[in-house]
């Protein structure tokens, strides 16, 4: 099956310095693939790469080495422009158009018809919840209200593969909960949908595969449940009406028990723990089972630890370096 | 040319939109003014003033446009990053820069007829009334049609000044942009002097020097046919040809130039 994107040794050096120019790498040889339908959350914290990477895709920039494709087609491809949207990090417009007149001039460039034009510019406003707004000039609008202009842009020409920068930047929590039902939405129909984000919380809600930059290096990728950190690590269990004998009997074989309130406890149980066995032992003796939930390391444990790591492999090739 | 077509009106727009068209009002304010008092001031000598002044103000006026609007063409989008989605849209980086070299080229048109009617409702409201005799003594008609030929070169002139501005913008800063641009346009009134330059010097490496820096700068010396109309002197249709082949062939090199570099920039 064709990637709906895929890079190969993507890198990017920068000069930096005015009087002596030398290169800084930005992106370091970014191999990823993203296929149809999937919303692929590109994570990483401020300076890792990844808006260079958006910019790489977007051809703002060009690479150093490596290349991309988009739909199987190079990045330089203009035709390929009419199959993706774009959503730049704190979108920044032309302050003397109406949100109505923006988006109409985007879709002229689209080369829709005008009542095609009028038809999606209308939706598309309406949908993003600036509809109200459409005759007011842009230099009016608040940073949320731009951030919900900015979306409706790069959905105007009902595209295939959706790029988002910091979709949830600047948005009040009203906001981010009207546009994670957006890219919900996007999911269902099919699309393809690469975000970069450093809120983890959006990406453990939205994405089925994600990709973890840190240093311009890619740290991580897959799906959240292929990255072994998040396997069942325990149990744990709430139960109520438990005796104490109960309890002081199932003692050796749990690692903690924890107390809530009157007869309930918390219950911390290793991950081989004979659940069911257990579970028999405890409802015979009268308890009731309230909660049962698998312990497992959140995404902003496992980016901490991968972005670490790559901290400590760019120390060692330093350090190795000099040597 | 749909992107070009989009680009060029989304221009045209946004000039209307930071009032550039005001300028059009000085213009009219400073033509009336100038006729009222002239008029009390000179004897006969009123019409040919006042074309002067016409040309002049066309040509300077536009000059501001040209300039302080094209060094902000491109560095505006760059600067305030609405590049950014734009580039994303199914547009070549080459008809980006055509369409705004168009868009501000139509807006400088709007401005040119605007003040070119103004001129002949001016010279015709002067002339209105004077004796046949005394109008036969003039050099030139009042209405003369020749002088849309010096306002056609004033526009190839603002047509080089534009793809200038737009050259320069398209990888410096607009501060650096609006300084090359306007020396440029002062080196090139005097640029014949130096095709003439092995009067002055004997140096064979000074007469190369000055010869190239002639076919390399612009010769807006060539646009200026102003005192020509107004003194009602013949400018010849071959001499028209030949400066818009000239402005024609300037400006392909300038946006061409534009483009290349353009095409290669990392917007970072």
């Amino acid at each position: 099956m064709q990637a709906a994107i895929r890079t190969r040794n993507l890198t990017k050096d920068y000069q930096v310095g005015f009087w002596r120019p030398r290169p800084y790498r930005a992106l370091d040889g970014l191999s990823i693939e993203v296929a149809p339908g999937d919303v692929f959350g590109f994570l990483g914290p401020n300076g890792a790469g990844k808006t260079t990477t958006l910019k790489l895709l977007m051809q703002l920039v060009f690479p150093t080495a490596g290349d991309a494709e988009i739909l199987g087609r190079p990045v330089g491809d203009v035709g390929v422009r009419r199959r993706i949207g774009y959503l730049p990090e704190n979108p920044y417009f032309y302050d003397h158009l109406t949100a109505e007149e923006l988006l109409t001039y985007y879709a002229q460039l689209f080369g829709m018809s005008a009542p095609d034009r009028r038809r999606r510019v209308a939706a598309m406003l309406d949908r993003l919840g600036v509809g109200g707004e459409r005759r007011l000039q842009l230099r009016k609008f608040s940073k949320g209200m731009l951030q919900r202009v900015g979306l409706a842009q790069a959905l105007l020409n009902d595209p295939e593969v959706i790029f988002l920068d910091e979709p949830m930047s600047g948005l009040d929590p009203l906001g981010r909960r009207d546009v994670r039902a957006l890219m919900l939405e996007l999911r269902d129909q099919g699309r393809t949908i690469f975000f970069s984000s450093h809120i983890l919380s959006d990406a453990e809600a939205l994405c089925n595969k994600v990709a973890i930059v840190a240093k311009g290096r890619l740290a991580g990728n897959g799906r959240l449940a292929d990255f072994q950190e998040f396997a069942v690590h325990g149990w744990e269990l709430v139960v109520s009406g438990v005796s104490a004998a109960t309890l002081d009997r199932v003692k050796p074989r749990v690692r903690r028990v924890t107390p809530i309130t009157g007869d309930r406890f918390a219950i911390d149980l290793p991950a081989d723990a004979h659940l069911e066995q257990l579970l028999a032992e405890l409802t015979a003796d009268g308890a009731k089972l309230v909660s049962l939930n698998p312990v497992r390391e959140t995404l902003e444990d496992l980016f901490v630890r991968r972005v670490a790591a790559v901290g400590d492999g760019a120390r060692e090739e330093a350090t190795h370096a000099r040597r | 040319m749909h992107a070009v077509r989009c680009v060029a009106a989304a221009v045209f727009r946004e000039s209307v939109r930071d009032r550039v068209f005001y300028n059009l009002v000085l213009f009219a304010v400073l033509l009336v003014g100038a006729s009222i008092l002239i008029g009390q001031l000179t004897a006969g000598q009123d019409v040919k003033i006042i074309k002067d002044l016409g040309l002049a103000a066309t040509s300077v006026f536009g000059l501001f446009i040209a300039i302080f609007v094209g060094i902000n063409l491109v560095s505006k989008e760059v600067d305030r990053r609405s590049i950014y989605p734009l580039l994303a849209k199914p547009v070549r980086r080459s008809e980006l820069i055509f369409g705004k070299f168009c868009g501000l080229m139509l807006t400088l048109l709007v401005n040119v007829m605007v003040m070119t009617v103004a001129l002949y409702a001016v010279l015709a409201f002067l002339s209105h009334g004077v004796p046949l005799s005394v109008q036969q003594a003039w050099d030139a008609p009042a209405l003369d049609p020749a002088l849309l030929k010096a306002i056609a070169l004033i526009y190839l002139d603002l047509a080089v000044v534009t793809a200038l501005a737009l050259f320069f913008s398209s990888y410096s800063s607009p501060m650096l942009s609006a300084v090359f641009t306007l020396s440029l346009y002062v080196v090139g009134q005097f640029n014949t002097d130096l095709k003439q330059f092995d009067q002055i010097v004997s140096s064979p490496i000074a007469i190369a020097i000055g010869k190239a820096a002639y076919y390399v700068l612009p010769d807006f010396s060539k646009f200026d046919v102003k005192l020509a109309v107004v003194h009602g002197l013949p400018v010849t249709p071959g001499y028209m040809i030949s400066t818009v082949a000239y402005a024609a062939a300037y400006v392909a090199a300038l946006l061409l130039g534009a483009t290349v570099i353009f095409s290669r920039r990392d917007f970072k």
